[in-house]
């Protein structure tokens, strides 16, 4: 069973990284690009079939490893 | 003084950071990170700077996830002292033995070299070879040393006079130009400069030799 995890700052930390890809992108010229904020993802191939089980263990590896919640929110995706 | 200085693949301030213990008359072990325990008699854990395990994921999330680390958080919760350096102070952040964490730099860019720190406490076994409110120079060198916290952590920082370091001139967007902090016993410090290139007269300054002369005066066995 496949596993995705979007990893991206919480609101109010600020995004250096997205800022300075929001600059390049106005000066491409993409005009009326108000925000970016910048995350990652991160996919994993579980041997697991239960999606309930599958997702409980991947919140699990969030808490300890893949977010610090201190800054960054996760979203997971199942199946 | 018996002191531990951690070695993850990637670390490169290891060897500094012993010799600056040294001189300051420690004794040194150096410990692999595939340890699970320290050495016997271990007072100070001395987590050094560098880019362990090459910063993936985020600087100091797999380090601090290392099977000596675990050693690392039961030896500091059980009143242990640890020092933790650039990476260092990255990699206790990662392990919540300090509070916090170390974002990339606001302006995005690596920043290598020589800035003015404030002692804002003496209160400390970090410190306390420094007069308070001093300013000493210390080189730094990290892409993500712009520390943050949330409001109410930094009241509890600053309410309790837990703040060792302040820049003078913020080269990196910390949140309140803070440089450096300890925990609530005062016995664990993370910052992000670098002491130990600053100890010796070759080094162009000596001012961070009292940091760990300090040390070894004050720390008593854990």
């Amino acid at each position: 069973m496949k596993a995705r995890v979007q990893v991206m700052l919480k609101d109010g930390v600020l995004d250096p990284q997205g800022e300075a890809v929001r600059h390049a992108l106005g000066s491409l010229g993409f005009e009326g690009v108000e925000g970016v904020r910048q995350g990652k993802v991160i996919e994993l191939d579980l041997d697991e079939t239960d999606p309930e089980a599958a997702r409980a263990k991947v919140n699990e590896m969030c808490e300890k490893l893949l977010a610090n919640t201190v800054i960054e929110s996760y979203a997971v995706e199942v199946g | 003084m018996h002191a531990a200085v951690l070695v993850f693949p990637g670390s490169n301030c290891d060897r500094d950071l012993a010799v600056a213990l040294e001189r300051a008359g420690a004794r040194v072990s150096m410990v692999w990170h595939k340890d699970t325990a320290l050495p016997e008699g271990t007072d100070l854990v001395a987590i050094p700077g560098g880019f362990s395990f090459g910063d993936y994921l985020r600087c100091g999330a797999i380090a601090a996830n290392s099977p000596i680390c675990r050693s690392v958080v039961a030896h500091a919760d059980r009143g242990g002292y640890a020092l933790g350096i650039c990476n260092g102070f990255q990699v206790l952040t990662e392990t919540g033995l300090l509070p916090g964490v170390l974002l990339r730099n606001a302006g995005l860019k690596y920043i290598c070299k020589a800035v003015a720190l404030r002692v804002e406490t003496a209160d400390s076994p970090y410190t306390a070879g420094y007069a308070p409110g001093s300013t000493i120079t210390v080189p730094i060198a990290h892409h993500d040393g712009n520390y943050f916290a949330d409001p109410d952590t930094l009241d509890r920082l600053r309410g309790d006079d837990r703040v060792a370091f302040r820049y003078v001139d913020n080269p990196n967007g910390s949140v309140d130009d803070i440089a450096g902090i300890l925990s609530q016993n005062r016995r664990v410090l993370g910052m992000m400069p670098h002491p130990e290139r600053m100890a010796e007269p070759l080094h162009g300054g000596t001012d961070g030799a009292a940091l760990f002369e300090g040390l070894v005066a004050q720390v008593v066995p854990a």
